[in-house]
């Protein structure tokens, strides 16, 4: 029986890797006994998502947003 | 110990073509702290953040014009830091100044958060954060967020940060650092959890007062 700090290695692990079909299943079955292993895995997401977005839009500044040109993407290299 | 030499200090506007827009120039120097503290995530150094930032600012200056408009101007300067990012730290490591990352040991945080048979620890067991939309949102959280990077190990937050700012595969990452894979899901788990534990408590608890 799978104990919570092993659950969250493969909540952390499932960013990197796809996890195996034993590893999927025990990971799932501990999910749904285990409340506070839950949150952790909405906030083990949350975190990369917050990271992808950390930059360019964190702080609510939006600023002018409707600067359209044409032309080729760079993608700044 | 800086990989490139030090810049002088000095506006981002100097030298701009005289085609840019001034609307271009002041968000640059708008974005300059954010681009800073970013650069200063991976790099864990005042000095070689400014200098990469210094020469995000220059290039993006420079290549004014190759600016396509579609992914908007911020996301775009911050490409150009992130290349630049990888530059020095590809050049640190060819000049042997990259410190080998060694986290194989225990590390004591994380144990405190588990009890001995593995599950949470009654202070550290995860709480909710509420809608996430509404998390990433908020300018606390921003702070926080911001505030326990820093706090993070040196190895600890330069992995998490190429993994998750930077969007490198382990592949990559390992092969930048020269270590296992293994290693690597190992200090990420780890980074995530104290990442979390942070979080969590600056959080919930700015929110609430």
């Amino acid at each position: 029986m799978m104990m919570c700090k092993e659950a969250t290695r493969l909540m952390s692990l499932k960013h990197e890797r796809e996890l195996t079909l034993q590893e999927r299943l025990s990971l799932r079955l501990h999910l749904s006994m285990c409340g506070a292993c839950r949150q952790c895995d909405r906030q083990f997401s949350l975190l990369g998502e917050a990271a992808r977005q950390y930059g360019p839009d964190h702080e609510a500044d939006q600023h002018e947003s409707g600067q359209h040109e044409s032309g080729q993407e760079d993608d700044g290299r | 110990m800086t990989a490139t030499p030090p810049t002088q200090e000095q506006d981002p506007d100097e030298g701009a073509p005289a085609t840019m827009s001034p609307t271009r120039t002041e968000r640059l120097s708008a974005i300059r702290p954010k681009l800073v503290s970013f650069a200063r995530m991976h790099l864990r150094n005042n000095a070689m953040a400014e200098d990469a930032v210094q020469e995000a600012l220059m290039a993006a200056i420079e290549k004014d014009a190759t600016f396509a408009g579609r992914s908007g101007y911020d996301t775009w300067v911050f490409g150009i830091l992130k290349y630049k990012i990888l530059d020095i730290m590809r050049y640190q490591k060819r000049q042997g100044h990259l410190q080998p990352l060694d986290e194989e040991g225990d590390d004591e945080i994380i144990d405190r958060q588990f009890r001995q048979n593995g599950r949470w620890e009654a202070h550290s067991r995860p709480a909710s954060w509420g809608d996430p939309d509404a998390v990433v949102e908020s300018q606390h959280f921003w702070k926080v967020f911001d505030a326990c990077m820093i706090a993070l190990p040196e190895n600890a937050a330069r992995v998490f940060s190429l993994r998750e700012l930077m969007g490198l595969s382990t592949e990559e990452i390992c092969r930048l650092l020269e270590i296992r894979e293994n290693n690597c899901w190992v200090i990420l788990h780890r980074a995530r959890l104290r990442l979390r534990q942070c979080i969590e408590k600056g959080w919930l608890e700015g929110e609430t007062s």
